[in-house]
């Protein structure tokens, strides 16, 4: 059985659409990742996965259950952490856990067993009778993990778990996701609008761009449709030098991205030197060069002509409508 | 399950009040701070034979201690939302009534602790002289209880209403006060509001001000307890019931529909 089926999901917030008539499949025990920038729909989607938000239309099996029909059995089956921080920084460490084995019904037996167990797997043992408002920020995501799995979920939900971390604490996270999807044998859900997190952590990923989705496979897969290198090129007229080198043989596919030319090409080492010589052949220059193996950002600039992490005005005006649009 | 929830809910709210220290302190010092100066300070100047003014006034200081507890302890609603505790909350498998109950339950036992804090102030009172009351028996005391949980659940749920529909933590306090404000005043908590049979004559309110207090709540909420404390109430201690009953089941109701609506 997979852990979640969408059927048509749509969230729409009046003339917005959030989400766009999604059809996924994600299996048992997948460490699955939704890549897409802000604004792309990511969080209105495991939103209404959780049944926090009800589907303006569609709908979806989370567990085994319908987030309509059955909101209860989908929650007690879910764990979920927020993208925003959702601790009680009064309480300690332990009572945070406490709080949440009640309010899920586990016994006391099952309660000091499974805080014991989810403290020792996020590394907090020894912080777990201190407030959390003395915890850093790492300490507190991982305080949030560990809450999210008390509970036992065959499901949990990971809302950008490393938004705002410093890069060592990061990748601390990343570990501690990798190892928690391991040994609590816990489908792990997973959005980000990180390139390298997607690319490390996840078993597959989907871009997500406009609330559809528009690429799905396993990120070495996504990354090897692009046969062959990236070349960047930064010229004076990257327009002119668009429409010229489109037609040079070497070229599969081109796109101007920041300003800078983009160009799919099969051999890029011995592509550069040549692709340099035809605009000085007509009489430009080259003031930069850049040759890389196609990340999963260079799959979503091929379906989008877009970066990931460029915070297009549109986009900010789209989170705008979406934050106005729940009151 | 269920109950598991709702207790858990409960004891969240008497861990914070435990653990905010000046809260504790200023919520039984204000109330005392009303007894010991205003109180005795007017009895001072209003004092008559066979009506001493801070023994009238206490059981209506007991009153407003739980009127703005009650109805402020709303504000941990909105400190939820705004630190987003809330929607760990909402996505557990609890129903909306279940939270809203916890939350009732837990703004109810402190307000209610603050209560009896202030009716040992009284009792110490009558230790030194100052007031001259009867030593309430049991019938006394369940009158008292039953007078403070029904005040302070029509306000506790009044106080959630407002916070489903307000989410700014500086606008709450300014709300409630604009709303409670009027309610203490108008409840005969610091004047009488008409004769009080077998208790000293008073004098009349003018008409507008007699009506008003007649509309408000909390104005049957004060009469009973002062009912229990002194023996002498304005109305019959039923019709006292009756009011708060009613007024507390049509609030719990309103704070309960609102709060089903609560997002995070």
């Amino acid at each position: 059985m997979p852990a979640i089926v969408t059927k048509g999901l749509t969230k729409k917030f009046g003339d917005l659409v959030a989400v766009d008539r999604i059809d996924i499949e994600i299996e048992e025990g997948e460490l699955f990742g939704l890549l897409g920038p802000n604004g792309a729909g990511k969080t209105t989607f495991i939103h209404m996965l959780s049944t926090i938000l009800p589907p303006t239309e569609g709908t979806a099996e989370v567990a085994g259950f319908d987030i309509r029909q059955s909101a209860d059995s989908v929650r007690a089956a879910i764990g979920i952490v927020f993208q925003d921080p959702s601790l009680d920084s009064r309480l300690t460490g332990r009572e945070n856990l406490d709080f949440h084995g009640r309010m899920y019904g586990l016994t006391k037996e099952q309660r000091d067993e499974r805080i014991n167990k989810v403290l020792e797997l996020v590394g907090l043992k020894d912080r777990a009778d201190s407030l959390v408002e003395t915890y850093s920020s790492g300490m507190k995501r991982r305080l949030e993990m560990a809450r999210g799995l008390m509970h036992r979920p065959e499901i949990l939900f990971l809302d950008e778990p490393t938004l705002g971390l410093d890069a060592q604490t990061r990748r601390s996270i990343w570990e501690y996701i990798r190892m928690l999807n391991d040994v609590e044998n816990v489908t792990i859900i997973l959005t980000t609008h990180y390139i390298e997190e997607a690319d490390y952590l996840c078993d597959r990923v989907a871009i997500i761009d406009y609330g559809k989705i528009i690429a799905l496979g396993k990120p070495e897969a996504l990354k090897d449709e692009l046969k062959g290198d990236i070349v960047s090129l930064k010229v004076g007229e990257p327009e002119k030098y668009l429409e010229v080198l489109k037609g040079n043989e070497l070229v599969e596919d081109g796109k101007i991205v920041d300003g800078l030319l983009h160009l799919r090409v099969g051999n890029g080492e011995e592509a550069i030197p040549k692709l340099i010589e035809v605009v000085r052949g007509r009489g430009d220059q080259v003031y930069a060069a850049n040759l890389r193996r196609p990340t999963l950002e260079d799959v979503f600039i091929h379906y989008t002509g877009r970066v990931i992490r460029e915070e297009a005005p549109e986009s900010i005006a789209r989170l705008r409508a979406r934050f106005w649009g729940r009151r | 399950m269920t109950a598991q929830a709702i207790y858990v809910l409960w004891l969240r709210d008497m861990k914070w009040f435990l653990r905010a220290k000046a809260r504790v302190i200023s919520s039984v010092v204000t109330p005392f701070l009303w007894l010991a100066i205003i109180g005795v300070g007017l009895n001072s100047a209003f004092a008559r034979p066979g009506f001493n003014y801070l023994e009238f006034m206490a059981p209506g200081i007991v009153g407003m201690t739980l009127l703005f507890s009650s109805t402020m302890s709303g504000i941990s609603v909105i400190w939820d939302k705004q630190f987003g505790f809330m929607k760990e909350i909402l996505v557990a498998p609890v129903s909306r009534i279940h939270i809203m109950i916890g939350k009732v339950l837990g703004g109810m036992t402190t307000a209610m602790l603050q209560g009896a804090l202030l009716l040992l102030a009284i009792g110490l009172f009558k230790v030194i002289g100052l007031v001259d009351i009867r030593t309430p028996g049991a019938a006394q005391l369940l009158q008292i209880v039953v007078f403070m949980i029904l005040i302070s659940v029509s306000f506790v749920s009044i106080g959630l209403a407002l916070a489903s529909v307000i989410e700014d933590p500086v606008a709450f306090p300014v709300v409630t006060n604009f709303l409670i404000m009027p309610i203490f005043f108008l409840s005969g908590a610091l004047y009488p509001i008409g004769q009080i049979p077998g208790y000293s004559q008073i004098g009349t309110l003018p008409g507008w001000l007699s009506s008003l207090a007649h509309l408000n709540p909390l104005t049957y909420g004060v009469d009973g307890l002062r009912g229990a404390v002194l023996g002498a109430s304005s109305f019959p201690i039923l019709l006292d019931l009756a009011v708060l009953a009613v007024f507390s089941l049509t609030m719990v109701l309103l704070g309960g529909y609102l709060f089903r609506k609560i997002s995070a």
